[in-house]
């Protein structure tokens, strides 16, 4: 009687497991053939392979493909940055922080509403870059504040309960912070003042036309993962919390104070997300109320794809994300035959994300999670 | 020795004095900028004397007044006596929360915060200093605040008696003055406008005389019943056996009596909601399987609404480009089932097995994708893309014809689709199936070693509450006529999960108590519900509403007994450790130690 049961759950297990393999290959066998007829489209526009599914395909030039890569590496580098605080908390606490995203949105709120008040007064136009550093500097506060307190009034209560609870919690928070913003601040998308010119210019670097608001993104995003880089692996805070991702019990019994360390990662991984909603308003200008929604959801993505708890992949599974993201609607879902591909920019971002989990779910370079955080 | 000079009576514990005043002070700042204020100025509550605006202030002083004093009550510590010590914390902390009007009134009047703030307003100053000058604007909210305050923390030192008296009153007239819609529509199905019109100003809310008279009433009232409705219910659930069905029998069919026979008697607008809220109770009812009990948190549950709804309209528009004979609503309704547990299989299986955190935003990931995909260009020769598919046609049953101009019909079509869900719900909880998903929800690997085949039931899950939220969906086309692909935001998903925690997890009464409240009285993501004024700032209080429930009622109004003690584990076993219950682990512990030193030994033999 067992065995004939155990064989039942054994074959309907692997029913399952031959869906999910069919998915695969499903996915995958769409990604080559996009590929291959894109690619046939390039060498040479009339072959049949090229026209077999679209007939009206273009194809890219090297410039516009070199465009779409630019702008993927930059939105890229931001969701890296926001993914920095999901990694982090999850590293440490074992759990999403889906408010996250409200974070980062905070950050662009602030960096708008000062921003508006010196282009008011004529010194964002006369010393740009004074104006810059200070709204980095608000937003940064703001953020930080903003995530430590969520963690003191939302998170610290539910420590110790299930892993899903503290998730529904975030969720209600993040919902509580977009309508207050709304009540706040008014649901009309809000722009950021017009960027000097000698700033948004194009220039031209390696063969590459890159808008100068794209490399100050990439340069700032760059500057402040070194810097959250220096602080986690070469200052004693960063050892501490490094220790407390790895087993906070024996962290604690180390000397370590735990919920300061918690804290302090709450912290940075605001400051991160208020840098992020900086460059979000200079590379798009509008922000309104739902501006962290999906930015959040992708960097949570971008974290995944990275390898939860490790923060150079979530950095490297940002611009991974954000490059696919750009890319890869005109090079795989176009040669297929897919109309209007841009509407599905936002689906092609899950889709990546589902394919990191269905082939490597601890990401490309590897999670770094406690052990009771891993099941 | 400051502590000696000072009287007993006044030695408060002044840390959390300020604490929940300064907490109380940055609220009503935070509530007026937000715009409540203002925006429910237009809703009142006693004719003259109180409007929903107001209201949303003062609630503030009262609840933090009666937090203030409020003590942890722990098994074998005596608390002190409440006495005036309290109600003098209580007078502070309301002192401390008059300063947030102070603030706010100083600041509009000074000082223009309009460009990033949009209600920093005239208006609002108007409606703070009741239009007679900034000083009497502020002296009346420092009384105020002080005097609610006071009364907030003078509940612990009146008698239970009292107490029960005044909060009976206080919810009575909110009750009433919020059902003003409803009893309104209803008196004028019974020919009893009269009554109404004695009650209700004409501008809306209860008028002064009425509200004194409905507050000696309620009292009375209170008076009268203590105890009784919690003896009746302690009966019921005392009952045993037959008794018990026959009580719940009668019940039952008393609840439907009145669900069948009280639409008759509401008009238009009342209708709506109640078809509303039976939408709504449907895709709740099957998020309930889903997160309540296998304990899946699906966040893209819209997906499944979405597919009921297109697949209806596919099938039954003639509009609809794809599919050109048009089916009658149900046939299309078994297709609509049939697609929807495909859709949850297809959907399910590659997120089955992910960690619970990781499935919670793939599946939101794909309530997305769906959405987006009904929206897209590419299947728009099948879905019709942003403009969606209209002219979805009426459902013809024969005996009548439900529309969605006709609300009624839509109720009693809903109401018998809930019923059946209640039903297979009800039957699936005490199954095998649903034992197997409670168990999942308890500890997924102890099910898997109890021989459970943990992945089977997840998707079985995901494909039970998949259908009913596709039927939900079908219907809703039905009713609207049409379907949009903004119809089924994720906000959709969020919703129903509020619904769902703050009814209780797992317990179907919980769940219609929770649709009732929230769909009810706030409305759903588009619907309007009692309360239209709240249009606005519903999902605020959504928001808020499942934060606190989550720190402070995980288990919901009405608690399922199971999922309460599995949250609150840790005080169950305190409590049983604090009653002396230790000795039968003890005895336990000693039996085993008994038995295994006995295989011991046969072993050695």
């Amino acid at each position: 009687m067992t065995a004939t049961l155990n064989r039942q759950s054994a074959r309907r297990v692997s029913k399952v497991d031959r869906f999910l393999t069919f998915i695969r290959v499903f996915l995958v066998s769409l990604i080559v053939i996009g590929v291959v007829a894109f690619l046939a489209q390039q060498f040479a526009p009339d072959n049949p392979f090229a026209r077999w599914r679209n007939p009206d395909a273009m194809g890219l030039t090297a410039d516009q493909f070199k465009g779409l890569l630019v702008s993927g590496l930059s939105q890229g580098a931001m969701y890296g940055l926001i993914a920095l605080g999901y990694s982090m908390v999850y590293g440490v606490l074992g759990f999403i922080n889906f408010a996250h995203g409200e974070v980062f949105m905070a950050g662009a709120m602030t960096g708008f509403i000062a921003s508006e008040k010196f282009n008011a007064n004529g010194l964002w136009e006369s010393n740009f870059l004074l104006c810059l550093v200070l709204i980095i500097i608000m937003a940064v506060g703001i953020s930080t504040l903003m995530a430590v307190l969520m963690e003191r009034v939302a998170y610290r209560p539910l420590r110790n309960s299930p892993r899903l609870i503290p998730l529904i919690t975030s969720i209600g928070v993040s919902f509580f912070i977009q309508n207050a913003v709304m009540g706040l601040f008014g649901p009309a998308s809000k722009s950021y003042p017009r960027l000097p010119e000698w700033l948004s210019k194009q220039r031209s670097i390696l063969t590459f036309e890159i808008a100068g608001t794209k490399i100050l993104v990439l340069v700032v995003a760059s500057v402040s993962m070194a810097g959250l880089w220096y602080l986690v692996e070469r200052t004693r805070t960063g050892k501490a919390m490094r220790a407390v991702a790895e087993d906070k019990e024996i962290a604690a019994l180390m000397g370590i104070n735990v919920n300061r360390i918690i804290v302090t990662t709450f912290a940075v991984g605001g400051a991160m997300a208020g840098v992020a909603g900086i460059l979000w308003g200079l590379l798009f200008r509008g922000v309104t109320h739902m501006t962290g929604f999906l930015p959040g959801i992708k960097a949570f993505t971008a974290a995944v794809v990275g390898g939860i708890g490790n923060l150079g992949g979530a950095m490297a599974g940002g611009v991974a994300l954000g490059s696919a993201e750009s890319v890869a609607p005109l090079v795989i879902l176009e040669p297929l035959g897919v109309p209007g591909v841009s509407q599905l920019k936002d689906a092609a971002a899950f889709t990546v994300l589902v394919l990191v989990l269905l082939f490597k779910p601890s990401g490309l370079f590897g999670e770094r999670l406690s052990a009771e955080d891993r099941t | 020795m400051s502590a000696s000079a000072t009287p007993a009576w006044f030695q408060l514990d002044w840390r959390r004095v300020g604490r929940w005043g300064g907490l109380c002070a940055l609220g009503i700042v935070l509530v007026s900028l937000i715009g409540m204020p203002v925006g429910l100025d237009r809703r009142i509550i006693i004719e003259g004397r109180l409007s929903l605006g107001y209201l949303a202030l003062i609630w503030m002083p009262l609840l933090f007044g009666y937090l203030v004093p409020k003590r942890i009550v722990l098994e074998g510590v005596e608390n002190p006596d409440p006495g005036i010590r309290d109600v003098l914390a209580g007078l502070c902390a309301g002192v401390l929360a008059g300063l947030g009007p102070l603030l706010l009134i100083l600041g509009i009047d000074n000082f223009n915060l309009r460009k990033p703030l949009v209600n920093w307003s005239p208006q609002l100053l108007e409606l703070l200093t009741f239009g007679r000058g900034i000083g009497y604007g502020v002296a009346v909210w420092f009384a105020i605040c002080a005097v609610l305050g006071l009364v907030g923390s003078s509940m612990h030192v009146l008698p239970a008696n009292v107490r029960r008296v005044v909060s009976f009153i206080a919810y009575g007239l909110l009750f009433i003055s919020v059902l003003e819609a409803a009893i309104d529509d209803l008196s004028e199905g019974f020919g009893l406008e009269s009554l109404t019109d004695a009650m209700y100003a004409r501008r809306g809310g209860l008028t002064v005389k009425f509200s004194i008279i409905l507050a000696v009433v309620i009292g009375v009232l209170s008076i009268v019943t203590k105890g009784r409705v919690k003896g009746a219910a302690n009966h019921y659930k005392g009952l045993q056996g037959a008794e018990r069905k026959r009580a719940s029998m009668l019940l039952f069919s008393g609840v439907t009596a009145l669900c069948i026979v009280l639409p008759m008697f509401l008009g238009m607008i009342m209708n709506e909601l109640l078809a509303n809220v039976g939408l709504f109770l449907l895709l709740a009812l099957g998020l309930n399987i889903v997160v309540g009990l296998a304990g899946i948190l699906d966040l893209g549950y819209v997906a499944f609404f979405a597919v009921g709804g297109y697949t209806t309209a596919v099938l039954t528009s003639a509009e609809s480009p794809f599919f050109t004979p048009e089916l009658h609503f149900g046939f299309a309704l078994i297709v609509v089932v049939a697609m929807a547990g495909l859709t949850g299989l297809v959907i399910g299986a590659p997120v089955i097995r992910m960690r619970g955190d990781y499935l919670a935003i793939v599946t939101l990931g794909f309530g997305e994708i769906i959405r987006l995909l009904f929206m897209s260009d590419w299947l728009k020769p099948y879905f019709g893309g942003a403009q969606g598919i209209t002219n979805v046609p009426h459902v013809d049953l024969g005996f009548a014809v439900v529309k969605g101009t006709d609300p009624r019909s839509v109720f009693y079509m809903v109401l018998v689709l809930c019923v059946l869900a209640v039903y297979v719900s009800w039957r699936l909880q005490g199954s095998r199936l649903g034992r197997a998903w409670m168990a999942i929800r308890e500890d997924e690997q102890v099910a898997e070693a109890m021989g459970i085949n943990t992945v089977n039931a997840k998707l079985m899950a995901f494909v039970v509450g998949a259908m009913m939220a596709a039927v939900s969906g079908a219907v809703l086309a039905a009713k609207v006529g049409s379907v949009f692909p903004n119809s089924f935001m994720i906000l959709v998903s969020i919703i129903i999960l509020v619904v769902v925690i703050v009814g209780g997890m797992g317990n179907i009464a919980g769940v219609l108590v929770g649709s009732f409240v929230l769909i009810g009285v706030l409305g759903g993501p588009r619907q309007p519900g009692l309360l239209q004024e709240f249009q606005s700032y519903k999902l605020l209080i959504y928001g808020a509403l499942l934060v606190f429930m989550m720190l402070k009622r995980p288990e919901g109004l009405v608690p399922s007994a199971r999922r309460s003690q599995e949250l609150h584990q840790e005080e169950f076993l305190q409590d049983a450790w604090l009653k002396g219950e230790d000795h039968d682990i003890e005895e336990a512990a000693e039996a085993a130690a008994a038995v295994g030193g006995s295989e011991g030994t046969g072993d050695q033999a």
